[in-house]
């Protein structure tokens, strides 16, 4: 690189404002148009877990989800972020609810000829485990309602780092009609930690964060065609890739519904050879998007 | 580690039950069985996911939903969705035993996720298309698997036994994350509904249509069948006079004690959403 | 948990309410309104038991200088004093503001 190339970068690199340092309400409102942002269900509505207090925990009063409601270029949009810090973004009864019960406002305004965007920030862990079956329970709702909104207007997943999206939830990423990351994001059914509990330290060393982002990284995701775009840790440009993916509007064949391609790749993997991100790169190389 | 447990035949005995079939298909895993029978005076079609100490993926040999099992419950369920475009829409009976989704790092890197939200799509996009879809829980409903197989139904049965229980993490694996033993994990389950694992404490979170007693699971007799049919019959009946979405959910006196906070949430969602 | 209320006289109003923070470990979340009546009143949820006395000095030195009538909220997840005052202060920035 040319020492005015690297200037350059540096200058880019400074001038940029990083959404991964956001929390859930300023990525809500870095995504929506200027003077936009409306929320639904903030703070002072003091929706907070009934379940959390009485095992000894203190709730938060918004139960880490913002919902905001505004504009993307002009268009009447919806976006759902969570917050991460809290509870490490898990799906609780309200939490859940509120993502379920947005999308499903949303769809009745999509079935009365009323479009809305919807815009989900997804970093979570999946279910919070305190509230085990009622978590499962909404992210099947959060799930059907992004199913039945689909069929009305694209839904765009974002996750940017760093906790990424996991759990029921990266079903919920899968079930996106487009998908937005960053590289410091991680998508995945299993959290390592889970794995290597779960099946042994041979299986994944859940601390070798290098193994790990080669398998579920942002960048490994986008280079199999698991996720759509790949981008910097910058708000404009996060923001800016959201309206482009409404701009493309409904894919011919969402992702989840890409069941011939899915299992003749699966046909050909031989289970008993070694596979690492590099090899599946190999083999699904330009990945197929429609 | 892993421990090696028994496999449950929960899933096989109760395909075989309902429909006299293995539900062996051509070109399809071993883990994956459907089958076509009478229900009432109408075809239906009975899935299940059931373990197979030989199948390809080492991680889904124990009744988990992994990879090919996934996708290939989506490839069968839009097989009657396409099946039904133009005439009856004909019933879909998920069996539901399965023991979690498969945990390994080639699932993570072959993604996982996507084959069981393919699964949980093609489900959903039945129920959507008209299809009354039931779930029918025989044995373990567990987290990912569940979401996979048989958590979009329109309605959800269960059998009343011990070895039926729905949770977001096996119990074992639950205790080590939450840094629990099993026996604190089981008292905390006692006194918090939705952190218990057997079935009869979930039917107090209002999310099952019913809750079918006095069935013997694991070796059902022609009354135990016939009490199931009936079930089965009368859920589809009530999910065919009813929304296609998952309302019926939130409806029941169960959810509207214990599922306060989901409803609360949804009614003062409705109020704020479009601006004063 | 431990739950700790606390009053305070008040000297003007408040004119809006404000939200910082986040329940997130060693950090605090403050929920900031107009109270009903001519005094503050403090309501603290914290995650660590028996430190009501670091509490009351702390919220007791924030009180001499702000003096708003305001209802606080504080739902606490094992904050230090520095960073509570630190989040009480940007409540009382941004009300002003």
């Amino acid at each position: 690189m040319s020492a005015v190339a690297a200037v350059r970068e540096h200058r880019q690199f400074l001038g940029r404002t990083s959404f991964i340092e956001m929390g859930a309400r300023e990525r809500a409102r870095a995504i929506l148009d200027a003077g936009s942002f409306r929320e639904l269900l903030g703070p002072f509505d003091r929706l907070k877990s009934p379940w959390l207090p009485l095992q000894g925990i203190v709730a938060q009063s918004d139960d880490g989800v913002v919902l905001a409601r505004g504009t993307l270029d002009g268009r009447p949009a919806l976006v759902a972020a969570i917050e991460s810090i809290y509870q490490g973004g898990s799906m609780g009864e309200v939490s859940g609810a509120k993502i379920a019960g947005a999308l499903e406002l949303a769809l009745r305004d999509c079935e009365q000829g009323k479009p809305v965007l919807p815009v989900l920030l997804l970093e979570t862990g999946g279910v919070r485990l305190q509230e085990a079956n009622l978590g499962l329970a909404v992210i099947a709702e959060i799930h059907a309602a992004i199913v039945a909104l689909r069929r009305h207007v694209p839904v765009i997943g974002v996750i940017s780092g760093m906790v990424g999206c996991f759990g029921g939830m990266s079903l919920a990423a899968a079930l996106c009609s487009r998908l937005i990351v960053t590289r410091q994001a991680r998508l995945g059914m299993n959290g390592p930690e889970v794995i290597e509990q779960e099946a042994g330290i041979a299986e994944l060393d859940a601390s070798d964060r290098a193994l790990v982002w080669s398998l579920i990284g942002g960048e490994q995701r986008y280079a199999v065609g698991l996720v759509d775009e790949l981008l910097e840790d910058d708000a404009v440009a996060i923001a800016a890739s959201v309206r482009t993916a409404f701009a493309q509007g409904l894919p011919r064949q969402e992702r989840s519904a890409q069941v011939d391609l899915y299992l003749e790749r699966l046909a050909a993997i031989d289970p008993q050879r070694p596979l690492d991100g590099p090899g599946l790169r190999a083999l699904w190389h330009g990945a197929a998007r429609s | 580690m892993s421990t090696q447990t028994e496999l449950s035949a929960r899933g096989i005995t109760w395909l075989r039950a309902l429909t006299a079939q293995d539900g062996v298909l051509q070109g399809t895993p071993a883990t994956v069985r459907v089958a076509e029978a009478a229900l009432g005076d109408e075809p239906a079609s009975f899935i299940a996911v059931v373990p197979d100490p030989h199948n390809r993926f080492p991680r889904a040999r124990n009744g988990e939903v992994g990879l090919e099992e996934g996708w290939a419950l989506a490839r069968q369920v839009r097989k009657i969705i396409a099946a039904g475009k133009d005439g009856a829409r004909r019933p879909i009976i998920a069996l539901v035993d399965v023991s979690s989704q498969a945990y390994g790092r080639r699932e993570e890197l072959l993604g996982v996720h996507l084959a069981c939200a393919a699964a949980a799509d093609a489900y959903a996009s039945a129920r959507l298309a008209g299809h009354p879809v039931i779930a029918l829980l025989v044995g373990k409903a567990m987290s990912g698997a569940f979401l996979a197989h048989g958590y979009q139904a329109n309605r959800l049965l269960a059998l009343d036994s011990p070895e039926v229980m729905v949770h977001a993490m096996g119990k074992q694996a639950a205790a080590r994350v939450t840094r629990r033993s099993v026996a604190d994990l089981e008292k905390l389950g006692e006194r918090i509904a939705p952190m218990a694992y057997d079935i009869r404490a979930y039917a107090k979170l209002g999310l099952l249509h019913q809750l079918i007693e006095g069935v013997d699971a694991d070796a059902p007799g022609t009354a135990d069948v016939q009490r199931v049919r009936e079930a089965l019959l009368a859920a589809i009946a009530d999910t065919r006079s009813g929304a296609r979405d998952l309302s019926s959910r939130l409806a029941s006196p169960e959810a509207h004690a214990t599922r306060a906070a989901s409803i609360e949430v949804r009614r003062r969602l409705a109020e704020q959403w479009d601006a004063a | 948990m431990e739950r700790i209320e606390l009053d305070y006289p008040a000297r003007h109003a408040v004119p809006r309410r404000v939200h910082v923070g986040v329940v997130g470990s060693g950090d605090l979340e403050v929920l900031l309104e107009p109270s009903p009546d001519q005094r503050a009143h403090v309501l603290v949820n914290t995650s660590v038991d028996g430190f009501g006395v670091v509490w009351k000095s702390v919220l007791d030195r924030f009180f001499e200088r702000f003096g708003g009538a305001a209802s606080i909220e504080i739902n606490d997840f094992g904050a230090t004093p520095g960073t509570v005052m630190l989040r009480l202060e940007q409540a009382a920035e941004a009300v002003r503001a």
